[in-house]
């Protein structure tokens, strides 16, 4: 773990890896409802590697055991979990990654790692400047587009709209990242134009 | 947007210093159908226009070529099916040069020599830029290279589509063979033929005669658009310019006075000019060519004034057995031909001898404007003078230059004749008997060129047609003058949608033998200017700035 990123890092901690394929890992959630947003940008530590969130679950531990509803006599949502303490160590968040790119020597390369994070890796949030540095380049939006994902337009448009935040110049970006989707779905104008109405600010 | 370009060829060409504007890339093409262009997103496709220049830097080669159609592309054929939010600016502003974008076709023409001030110039383009050769607006100096600059004592015509160059046209080469100047009525064919005849005139190679059917030329004409009158020949060359007329008083009344005034001999006149007016007079071909049989009769000095004194002593049917002829035809050429030599003009016997007139003053350096006053509305007259005078000046053409090339005497100086409503003397049925015909398909070696102004050049006949060497034509709308215009150029379909937008003023593709390649030139104004850079002796702008220097001292 290098000097600089030890710096605040923890505190960036939302999860750890539990499963790890080539192209995606899933990561459990230490806290319950604790996973990051949809489309967020989020890493790994040693080897660095980042993806964007693409979809976060909610399930009890034990898929044996559903959960059932209990908040008939609450007052409000709070008082059902106050009564029932328990809950909270039966069900668990989960958070799927998708894998946008890693950083080697220092460099950011938005390609995959030759290694996916290996189980049980700390998964931190990215700060502001991390994101902007990494959505310099906008290659990872093809990576996103082929994740195979039901909801990949979905994610792409989260994406965009979250790192847009992340830049000195906003609309800039968006104007950037706008005409690398166009390039990308050059071949395909009705979801290159669903993509973008979800972006457009 | 500018940022410097690196050609394929990894560094081999020369960097884009004095390129244009860039437009975009080369996508595909062929020699043949020439090449596509995309066009950046950055470059709107409404500010490229057919007919504009563009340069195609290729790894080795830089190209010269004109915008012969612009198009709309997408890279995803579903698009125009597919609902797009046309009012929403983001969406569209994504999709615009990337997925939809402008296209060019582009004609490459030439090959531009590898450097710049050469002696080389350009030469004509046997293939065609790479894959993503970038396109380039043309420069100014591009645009120089290929048509030659003022300074190379070119002559200034006007400029290029959406350009503020000197277009420039090389006289010299201009004369060496025969001009059209075409366009429908209203389009400033005069304006344009003034302009050029100038520019021959200034240039001192070639002599020209010029037919002024409409008293155009000669010392002043009119624009009729703006209602005010503009200087002729005689104005702006004074002695240079020598003014005939047929119709003296008609030069009297607008207080002119001219050099010469043409009476035609009876004496003059050939069966053939009979033949050649036989649609204006309304003649059949019986009694066309009865005239024929009278000159056998008379001979050739006297037959039309013994003909017309027989007519009018009662004997025409005595004639008509005597020669075998029909009498109902003999009849009819004498009325045609008695009210034809009651023009003012035709004189019984007339001793001097106008052709040799002209060519005296030709010979001299001059230039001749034969002025028809009021016949020039009367096209029999302007038919039968104009090829009656050119005949004997071709047989003087063709003897000189025939004993300069057994080498006594010296080349006749090369000689435009300018002949309006061109249709009239070279359409298919005449054109093989009038001198006219003669001088477009072979006076080239015999010094004398055409320079043929008309609206409709589908009448003309095709073999000459294809004889006229630099085409000027302003706007026309008739498909089949369409056609006549770009029979035997190559290319001729993409010139079509060219020629087919011109705008109706002021503008005209010429294309053909003096230039290198085919152009829209926005002609030069023709005014108070242009007399002074006439008159002026065509001092430069150093030259200008030197005698202004010199005067006040600067």
């Amino acid at each position: 773990m290098t000097q600089s990123s030890a710096n605040g890092l923890m505190d960036r901690r939302v999860g750890e890896v539990v499963e790890s394929t080539s192209t995606s890992f899933m990561a459990q959630c230490y806290q319950l409802e604790g996973a990051p947003a949809l489309g967020a940008l989020v890493r790994t530590d040693s080897p660095d590697i980042y993806g964007v969130v693409g979809s976060v679950t909610t399930e009890p531990l034990d898929s044996a055991r559903p959960v059932l509803a209990r908040g008939e006599d609450a007052a409000t949502e709070e008082d059902v979990i106050r009564d029932n303490p328990q809950l909270t160590r039966l069900l668990t968040s989960r958070f799927e990654v998708f894998i946008a790119g890693h950083v080697e020597d220092g460099v950011i390369r938005q390609y995959l790692p030759p290694r996916p994070p290996r189980v049980h890796s700390f998964v931190y949030a990215c700060n502001i400047g991390e994101i902007s540095a990494f959505t310099e380049r906008l290659d990872l939006l093809r990576l996103l587009l082929n994740s195979g994902a039901s909801h990949s337009d979905e994610i792409v448009g989260a994406c965009i709209r979250q790192a847009a935040q992340s830049h000195d110049q906003p609309s800039d970006f968006l104007a950037n990242a706008c005409r690398t989707l166009a390039v990308e779905l050059s071949a395909d104008v009705a979801r290159l134009n669903s993509i973008l109405r979800r972006v457009a600010p | 947007m500018t940022q410097p370009f690196e050609p394929n060829g990894a560094g081999k060409g020369r960097l884009a210093a004095q390129q244009g504007q860039p437009l975009g890339m080369v996508i595909e093409g062929s020699v043949a159908n020439g090449v596509e262009i995309r066009l950046d997103p950055d470059v709107s496709v409404e500010q490229i226009k057919v007919g504009t220049f563009v340069t195609l830097q290729g790894s080795n080669n830089r190209f010269f070529g004109v915008v012969t159609d612009v198009g709309l592309g997408s890279t995803d054929p579903r698009m125009k099916y597919t609902p797009l939010p046309a009012d929403d600016p983001f969406v569209i502003q994504a999709l615009q040069g990337i997925v939809a974008f402008g296209t060019v076709s582009v004609l490459p023409q030439l090959t531009m020599p590898d450097v710049m001030g050469d002696d080389q110039g350009p030469s004509a383009a046997k293939s065609i830029p790479a894959h993503f050769s970038r396109a380039f607006t043309a420069s100014q100096e591009d645009v120089e290279t290929v048509f030659g600059s003022e300074e190379d004592g070119n002559f200034w015509i006007g400029s290029p589509l959406d350009m503020e160059t000197k277009l420039c046209l090389d006289l010299g080469e201009l004369v060496k063979r025969s001009m059209g100047v075409f366009g429908k009525s209203g389009t400033g064919k005069t304006f344009l033929t003034r302009l050029l005849l100038a520019g021959i005139l200034q240039n001192g190679e070639a002599s020209s005669l010029i037919f002024d059917m409409h008293s155009e030329y000669g010392w002043q004409g009119q624009d009729t658009d703006k209602g005010v009158t503009v200087k002729g020949l005689k104005q702006l060359f004074g002695a240079k310019v020598s003014t005939f007329t047929l119709d003296e008083e008609h030069s009297r009344r607008r207080g002119l006075s001219t050099d010469e005034t043409v009476h035609l001999g009876f004496n003059h006149v050939e069966p053939e000019d009979v033949e050649l007016l036989r649609e204006s007079l309304n003649l059949s071909e019986v009694a066309a060519s009865a005239a024929y049989n009278l000159r056998e009769k008379f001979g050739e000095d006297s037959w039309l004034k013994d003909f017309l004194d027989a007519g009018k002593n009662g004997s025409l049917l005595e004639l008509a057995e005597e020669l075998q002829v029909n009498a109902g035809a003999l009849r009819a050429l004498y009325n045609r031909m008695q009210r034809f030599t009651r023009h003012g003009f035709m004189v019984e016997h007339s001793r001097v001898d106008t052709a040799a007139q002209m060519i005296e003053h030709l010979e001299r350096g001059q230039h001749v404007v034969l002025e028809f006053g009021r016949y020039g509305d009367d096209e029999a007259a302007y038919i039968l003078v104009s090829n009656l005078l050119t005949r004997r000046i071709h047989r003087k053409y063709v003897e000189a230059k025939e004993s300069a090339m057994g080498g006594a005497g010296k080349e006749p100086r090369p000689l435009v004749i300018v002949i309006e409503e061109a249709h009239k003397f070279l359409n298919s049925a005449v054109a093989s008997q009038t001198i006219f015909g003669i001088i477009a398909r072979e006076l080239r070696k015999y010094n004398v060129t055409l320079m043929v102004i008309d609206q409709r050049p589908s009448g003309i006949d095709s073999e000459v047609l294809s004889q006229v060497g630099t085409r000027f034509s302003c706007l026309l709308d008739n498909e089949r003058d369409i056609d006549a215009v770009l029979s035997g150029t190559s290319g001729s379909r993409a010139l079509r949608s060219v020629l087919s937008r011109l705008e109706a003023k002021q503008q005209a593709l010429v294309f053909g033998h003096a230039l290198p390649l085919p152009v829209v030139v926005r002609i030069r104004d023709y005014g108070p200017n242009f007399y002074e850079t006439i008159q002026g002796g065509g001092d430069s702008e150093e030259e200008k700035k030197r005698k202004v220097d010199e005067l006040f001292g600067g």
